[in-house]
């Protein structure tokens, strides 16, 4: 079994007016079922109101199932006993790094999950210096977060989870607010801890090129996954993801493009390399007299 | 000619250890119903620069002036000034206050001491604008997602009747067709009503597809003021300064380094193909494409026989994008 598992897993908001009577009830997860393995980088797409972000609250218990089941390395979601072990197991990332940011230093910051955790102080000082390590912010723990930019910020808030050790992370569009560097950063960043400390990665986002290097993506609608498979798979189905109102990164757009206008191109391409590997031998084959005149 | 800025300095802090440039003798002048786009990284100065168009920051020298008149003029009227030029902030959802969608829209032209008919009118024009019908008028705009939000926010400045408008990262968190809709709707305002647009944006593929001039700030610089075309000719310089160009422009860079002729100045996907597909001499197929991205995916939807996902108005209250834009919760502490 894998590390987060959902069985039929139904969450409604439910809305009351002052009296408490219930207003009305919207579904925002339904019947969602899905196991994801330990270790593993998975991608979550879909349009805002699809239900990325309260499956995402559901992981670590934020949120607690109207029907259905949560297992965080087999603990039940609902298990209070357990609640604290469930954060420990799956730490959260959000999207807007300033309002997660607490500490007057980039140390103190980082030290403040471990510390609530009852950990030994020795045993403090030597996570906040893996974890800066780890999302390479070492030469600014002593800077105060205010002054970093916002995709440091966006590292130092993945450091201050790192330090609670979790086996796995959640990121809800923890790109969303950044500079195409600040994003660009922030992704290495996850991919490395995903690669070296093998921790297991949900990231939920927008960018469709983040999606790119996962292992698998999980494409959500209507609180339903509606799409699984690796990334080749996932966007070799162009039209598909335009209709659940996704997108695609441009090179597979173009590739897509150019197999439907009848050129020897594979559909599904992610990289630049791929499509360039396929399409400059057929162009320098193809290449009508006008261009050698 | 809308904007003219001659040397306009901005400096934080002027005469304290912290003195910082913000904007060092920016030069430049925006014609009426140009589609502009503004790009840089964080910090670059474009925010700053923005506030200066109208008035919300002073210049701390040179000049600035709003269709020939000098704003930094002792009495120059700032309140009719904020009323041209219309500034849209960053998650300007966060700004609606009101109980419902049309008293938040009105706000703007009560401020400006109009009869309650013009108001009116003019609420119901800007709505129309941005693509909300009458059904929202009475629903919170707390209860709306966050694309139909961000409308209610753009509306409200909309009704205050800008010739111009700014918009800062009017995209961001939104999904691709909640960015395609807000996009096709600023592009409809430039087209419809010759509004001059001044877009700052983190997506050189959306300043790419929209804007017809971009202006690259660097360091309270402007660095690049010419076509999209010609300033993403400019990707290495680009990437020095922390931005990047559209990976179509990577992608022809690369096909004409391996000996392919194409031309290097491609920025969209369908140019790119085009081209490619001349270049092995099959005709495109001429309008094979939606140009609007949020067309093409109505399109497609009705295609598969079922409602577009998301469509607005199949949007529930209380849906959990709301909540995913004002994300406000803390460090989540276990």
């Amino acid at each position: 079994m894998g590390i987060i598992k959902a069985v039929n897993l139904i969450f409604d908001y439910i809305k009351r007016d002052e009296e408490e009577n219930v207003e009305g009830v919207d579904r925002a997860l339904d019947g969602l079922n899905l196991d994801i393995e330990e270790g593993s980088f998975v991608a979550i797409l879909g349009h805002n109101g699809s239900g990325k972000s309260t499956f995402a609250k559901q992981v670590n218990g934020i949120l607690a199932p109207t029907e259905g089941t949560v297992l965080i390395s087999g603990m039940d979601t609902r298990d209070e006993d357990h609640i604290w072990d469930i954060r420990r197991t799956a730490g959260m990332v959000f999207q807007n790094p300033d309002n997660q940011i607490i500490g007057n230093t980039v140390e103190e910051d980082v030290g403040f999950g471990p510390e609530n955790l009852g950990v030994p102080t020795e045993e403090i000082w030597k996570r906040v210096d893996e974890s800066l390590e780890a999302v390479g912010m070492t030469a600014y723990r002593l800077k105060s977060p205010n002054k970093l930019s916002g995709g440091q910020k966006q590292r130092v808030s993945i450091a201050g989870v790192m330090a609670m050790k979790p086996k796995c992370i959640i990121l809800d569009e923890p790109t969303a607010m950044l500079d195409p560097n600040g994003r660009k950063d922030v992704i290495r960043t996850v991919h490395e801890l995903n690669c070296r400390e093998k921790i297991t990665v949900l990231l939920i986002t927008h960018y469709m090129e983040e999606a790119v290097d996962a292992d698998r993506i999980i494409v959500m609608d209507e609180g339903k996954m509606v799409m699984d498979g690796t990334p080749r798979e996932i966007f070799s189905r162009v039209k598909e993801l335009k209709r659940y109102s996704l997108d695609v990164p441009q090179v597979t757009e173009l590739a897509d493009e150019l197999a439907e206008a009848g050129l020897p191109v594979s559909r599904g391409i992610l990289t630049m390399d791929e499509l360039l590997s396929e399409l400059v031998p057929y162009m320098k084959e193809h290449m009508t007299c006008q261009s050698e005149q | 000619m809308s904007i003219r800025a001659v040397n306009l300095c901005h400096v934080y802090g002027q005469g304290t250890a912290l003195e910082q440039y913000a904007l060092k003798n920016i030069n430049l002048e925006i014609g009426d119903g140009q589609f502009i786009g503004l790009i840089g990284h964080t910090g670059s100065g474009k925010s700053t620069l923005i506030q200066h168009f109208n008035g919300l920051l002073k210049a701390t020298s040179g000049e600035l002036f709003y269709n020939g008149e000098n704003i930094c003029a002792p009495g120059y009227d700032m309140k009719k000034l904020r009323s041209k030029v219309g500034l849209v902030f960053q998650y300007p959802e966060h700004q609606l206050f009101e109980v419902d969608v049309f008293s938040d829209v009105c706000f703007g032209p009560k401020n400006l001491g109009l009869s309650e008919e013009e108001i009116r009118e003019r609420a119901e024009e800007a709505l129309s604008l941005v693509g909300l019908d009458e059904s929202y008028y009475k629903q919170s705009p707390f209860e709306l997602s966050g694309g139909q939000k961000r409308r209610v926010a753009i509306a409200g400045v909309l009704a205050m009747h800008p010739e111009v408008l700014i918009l800062d990262e009017p995209t961001a968190g939104l999904d691709p067709k909640g960015r395609d809709e807000i996009l096709g709707e600023i592009e409809k305002l430039h087209r419809e009503k010759n509004m001059t647009i001044i877009l700052v944006s983190h997506s050189m593929e959306d300043v790419a597809r929209y804007a017809d001039r971009l202006i690259v700030m660097n360091h309270g610089e402007k660095m690049f003021d010419d076509t999209p075309r010609n300033v993403f000719r400019h990707y290495r310089e680009l990437e020095a300064m922390g931005l990047a160009a559209p990976q179509v422009t990577y992608i022809v860079q690369a096909l004409r380094e391996q000996g392919i002729p194409i031309d290097d100045g491609l920025i969209t996907v369908e140019e790119a193909r085009d081209a490619i597909l001349r270049l092995v001499g099959k005709e495109p197929a001429a309008g094979s494409r939606k140009v609007d991205a949020a067309e093409e995916r109505e399109e497609l939807a009705a295609e598969a026989g079922k409602k577009a996902p998301a469509k607005d108005g199949g949007n529930s209250p209380l849906s959990p994008d709301g909540a995913e834009l004002t994300e406000t919760a803390g460090k989540d502490e276990g």
